[in-house]
């Protein structure tokens, strides 16, 4: 990785921060497009967490006695209940060791 | 002590119950940058320059894929696309600050300083200084991501790769989503944006799955939104 690259992720980012407050006035969002923005993490994030779950190290599907799968839906179920992100990694983490260390042992 | 500095510490104080989970999870990010052989310097240069703790994981995990600098720039901007929303909704209260003071807000501009400060400026609208909320906020959030990223490259070349920390990656994204997890409309989203992901994961080049996968779920929103305006 270049120290460039990483730079220019600075940058992106920082704008993403800056151009709004530097730009407007004040409120110019309807409250529909509010609404759709609100869903950006939740269209974002899942892109992130399901194929490192569900895909082996060859990218084909990996269903069967996948401890991954168990494990995040431990944690989903924790998260659902507690309402609390440290629970809910913490849920996932130690499944997962208890799955791949003394289950499938 | 006088006004500014007052307001300063209110922000300070209001942000630091967040800190909470962001220690462990700036631990994570460094442990995970030394698992992915990036070096110590260059995991705490992504924590000064980005400054996003999810962005930056994103970098890392499209950098291990091998994604082209093309990817990974989209990509982060993608992840951080959220931020032109905060900035939308505090552009109210900041626009008359002089262009040194929106830079530099801007800069610790994180989810958490945006969650408790939108919260003062909305109960404290005509408050003068009321900017050093952000700032106190802001920087709290800087210190807590620093001094967890070196803790993390610490950590990172002691833990070893079987205890499979990369897992924590999906982990704490799902963890963010955990007040998704109740609204059927943005379960929704999230599978559309799940699935698109995994099966463009190996059919979309250019590692671009996560942007493809990203406007999949955000048009899935946009229908969604629609169809209940309708309704009312």
């Amino acid at each position: 990785m270049h120290w460039s690259l990483i730079i220019y992720c600075g940058v992106i980012t920082f704008l993403t921060r800056f151009s709004m407050i530097f730009l407007l006035k004040k409120d110019v969002f309807n409250e529909k497009t509010k609404k759709i923005l609100s869903f950006v993490p939740a269209a974002i994030f899942p892109a992130i967490i399901f194929p490192p779950i569900l895909l082996d190290n060859t990218g084909s599907l990996d269903l069967e006695n996948n401890p991954k799968i168990l494990a995040a839906m431990f944690a989903i179920i924790v998260g659902y209940l507690s309402k609390n992100i440290i629970a809910t990694i913490f849920a996932g983490l130690i499944s997962y060791w208890f799955l791949i260390f003394v289950y499938y042992q | 002590m006088n006004d500014k500095l007052k307001t300063l510490a209110r922000g300070i104080v209001d942000v630091s119950p967040l800190m909470i989970p962001v220690f462990p999870f700036g631990i994570i990010y460094g442990v995970i940058g030394m698992e992915l052989g990036i070096g110590p310097y260059m995991t705490i240069g992504l924590s000064i320059i980005i400054f996003g703790g999810a962005s930056q994981i994103v970098l890392l995990q499209l950098f291990s894929g091998g994604a082209s600098s093309l990817v990974i720039l989209s990509s982060v901007g993608a992840v951080n696309s959220r931020h032109l929303l905060y900035g939308a909704v505090l552009s109210e209260y900041l626009s008359t600050l002089k262009l040194t003071w929106k830079i530099i807000l801007s800069y610790v501009l994180v989810d958490q300083a945006f969650a408790v400060s939108n919260d003062y400026f909305t109960k404290n609208k005509n408050k003068e200084n009321k900017h050093y909320h952000l700032l106190g906020a802001g920087f709290t959030c800087w210190t807590i991501w620093q001094i967890s990223t070196i803790l993390g490259i610490i950590l990172g070349s002691v833990v070893p790769e079987e205890l499979g920390l990369s897992f924590t990656i999906s982990l704490t994204f799902l963890a963010l989503l955990i007040n998704d997890f109740r609204k059927l409309k943005n379960i929704i989203v999230m599978m559309v944006s799940g699935i698109v992901a995994t099966i463009g994961y190996n059919t979309i080049p250019f590692q671009a799955y996560i942007i493809v996968a990203a406007l999949s779920a955000l048009l899935a929103a946009t229908l969604l939104t629609l169809i209940n305006l309708k309704k009312k």
